[in-house]
């Protein structure tokens, strides 16, 4: 009888290399997801396939808001269409309340085409074309605006309406972190945002009706936004007894962190980064500290990666295994860089689909791309994996479904696990007619001349 | 194939490998001890994986990877 097979190892033994701390790694491994085998999905949706969990989702905004209105009483949230604007998505979002933050005028045409109503969306960005201002003010949108010319855009887009409208402003301040996103808005500090109030109240076809921050993103540091409510109090008080006004909305738009691993930070999410309810308590605790009851204004969050990034993974297959000259193990697996934006910044949780014994090692994960740029992992703590092993990437709900881009290779499926434990397609595979559908070929161009 | 490095190691039973002409020491699994003694015994890789094929439960393409990676990590080792 023959003996059972383990993969082979030799490692050579090193002394006086010490690590001040203990890590975790997984040494099992992750047959399903949300109850569903991870064969089932591939079976049905082909591999590499992006797949997301309606139930984590709803539980992630059902725990935000919940808390955030807990502890105020006009919490309001819009879920960040950058962050994931597959329709199925947002859908669960905004059946479960939220309204539309858009921050283009693709993104607003995306939102109102799913049946979100105008006044039901909040429109950011640095950069609106005038029409579609005029459309979103039109509709009643929350627009607020980003600088002084953006300002006068909106003055057109009003006047080409005939009717006063309604505004914010975006801006922009020290919070003590550093580096400070100093590009959107208007300057607190320097009374660069109280000018740009004046010049909308001095208009004719404008008036201020909120007031928008975004400090950052991936924040580390509660504080951080406590210094910002303060300051945009601060504001508000200034330009309600100024112009003898009331502001309705203050708006901290998003930037609270996932529990992924951002790379060159040393300990793992778990500790790095703090409980989402840390950074509700900042804001909310300061707007109750800093505000008089008569004042409350409704208070908005827009909130994108805390919600879904843990509520998605990237089942994908290792197609080959490859010793490095230097001796690093590396694998080459089916989805790369191209669908994957997030792996600049971020070490993925990564998962095996079944038991495989033998020696762990770092390993380098590999994508398909023909491009030396194309890692997934720089490092990976894992067994000797054969060929056809599935790999589950993790947390991967935020940004990759938005910022990847078709190049070599098609984008794969994204499936959403619904609450029931059925597994739907939301995103089908592309195809070749998805991208060749917008070129044309002059006719000059259309006979060959191959040499013999 | 220069075996001359693998000639001179003390490999014990329990995966312990010394090399007493650097002074590096080594641990290995069944399998690998088991590559290792046939390689010590002048098998090429094709003989190796036909050793290594009627002993385990193992298929060939598995094998030819297995037994190839193990190699590339002796060179790197500098123990071939």
């Amino acid at each position: 009888m023959k003996k059972e097979y383990v993969k082979p190892y030799i490692k050579k033994q090193t002394a006086g290399v010490m690590n001040k701390f203990g890590v975790t790694y997984n040494k099992g491994h992750r047959e399903e997801i949300e109850g569903v085998p991870v064969a089932q999905i591939t079976d049905k949706f082909g591999s590499p396939v992006f797949v997301l969990s309606e139930k984590i989702i709803r539980e992630r905004y059902r725990t935000i808001y919940s808390y955030f209105s807990s502890k105020y009483p006009k919490a309001k949230m819009s879920w960040s269409y950058k962050t994931n604007y597959l329709d199925a998505v947002c859908s669960v979002l905004h059946q479960e309340g939220e309204t539309a933050e858009v921050v283009s005028d693709f993104e607003y045409q995306k939102a109102r085409r799913l049946g979100v109503p105008g006044n039901k969306i909040i429109y950011n960005g640095p950069y609106k074309p005038l029409e579609s201002i005029v459309t979103a003010l039109k509709e009643g949108a929350m627009v607020n605006l980003d600088n002084f010319d953006e300002i006068i855009k909106a003055e057109e887009a009003a006047k080409s309406l005939g009717k006063k409208f309604p505004v914010g402003i975006r801006v922009t301040m020290d919070t003590g972190v550093y580096p400070q996103w100093s590009r959107f808005g208007f300057v607190i500090e320097n009374g660069n945002a109280f000018n740009a109030v004046k010049r909308i109240q001095h208009s004719d076809y404008l008036r201020l009706e909120g007031i928008h921050c975004h400090i950052g993103t991936f924040m580390l540091e509660p504080n951080a936004y406590k210094e910002a409510v303060k300051k945009v109090v601060q504001l508000m008080r200034k330009i309600e007894k100024e112009f003898e006004i009331s502001v309705s909305y203050l708006d901290f738009g998003g930037g609270f962190p996932s529990r992924n691993k951002l790379k060159g930070t040393y300990l793992p999410p778990e500790v790095s980064v703090q409980p989402v309810e840390n950074f509700i308590d900042a804001v909310a605790d300061t707007l109750m500290e800093e505000l008089e009851p008569k004042e409350y204004p409704e208070v908005y969050l827009e909130t994108g990666r805390a919600i879904v990034d843990e509520a998605g993974w990237l089942i994908t297959t290792v197609d080959a295994v490859k010793r490095l000259p230097d001796g690093t193990k590396s694998y080459i697996i089916d989805a790369g860089v191209n669908l994957l934006y997030t792996s600049a910044w971020y070490n993925y949780h990564v998962e095996i689909d079944r038991e495989i014994r033998g020696a762990y090692e770092n390993s380098i994960i590999y994508g398909p791309l023909c491009m030396n740029i194309d890692v997934v992992v720089e490092s990976a703590f894992l067994p000797p994996l054969p060929k056809g092993t599935r790999l589950i990437l993790s947390p991967m709900g935020a940004y990759n479904m938005t910022q990847w881009m078709q190049f070599i290779r098609y984008r794969p499926a994204v499936a959403m696990i619904m609450t029931d434990r059925s597994v739907e397609q939301i995103r089908r595979p592309e195809t070749l007619q998805d991208i060749v559908g917008p070129e044309s070929v002059p006719a000059k161009l259309k006979k060959f001349n191959f040499k013999e | 194939m220069d075996r001359d490095k693998l000639a001179v190691l003390a490999i014990s039973e329990s995966g312990f490998i010394f090399d007493p002409v650097t002074g590096h020491s080594y641990t290995a699994n069944s399998t690998g001890l088991r590559i290792l003694e046939l390689l010590k015994d002048g098998k090429d890789m094709e003989g190796v994986k036909s050793a290594m094929a009627d002993e385990y439960e193992a298929g060939e393409d598995e094998l030819s990877v297995d037994i190839n990676d193990f190699i590339e990590n002796l060179k790197k080792y500098f123990l071939l």
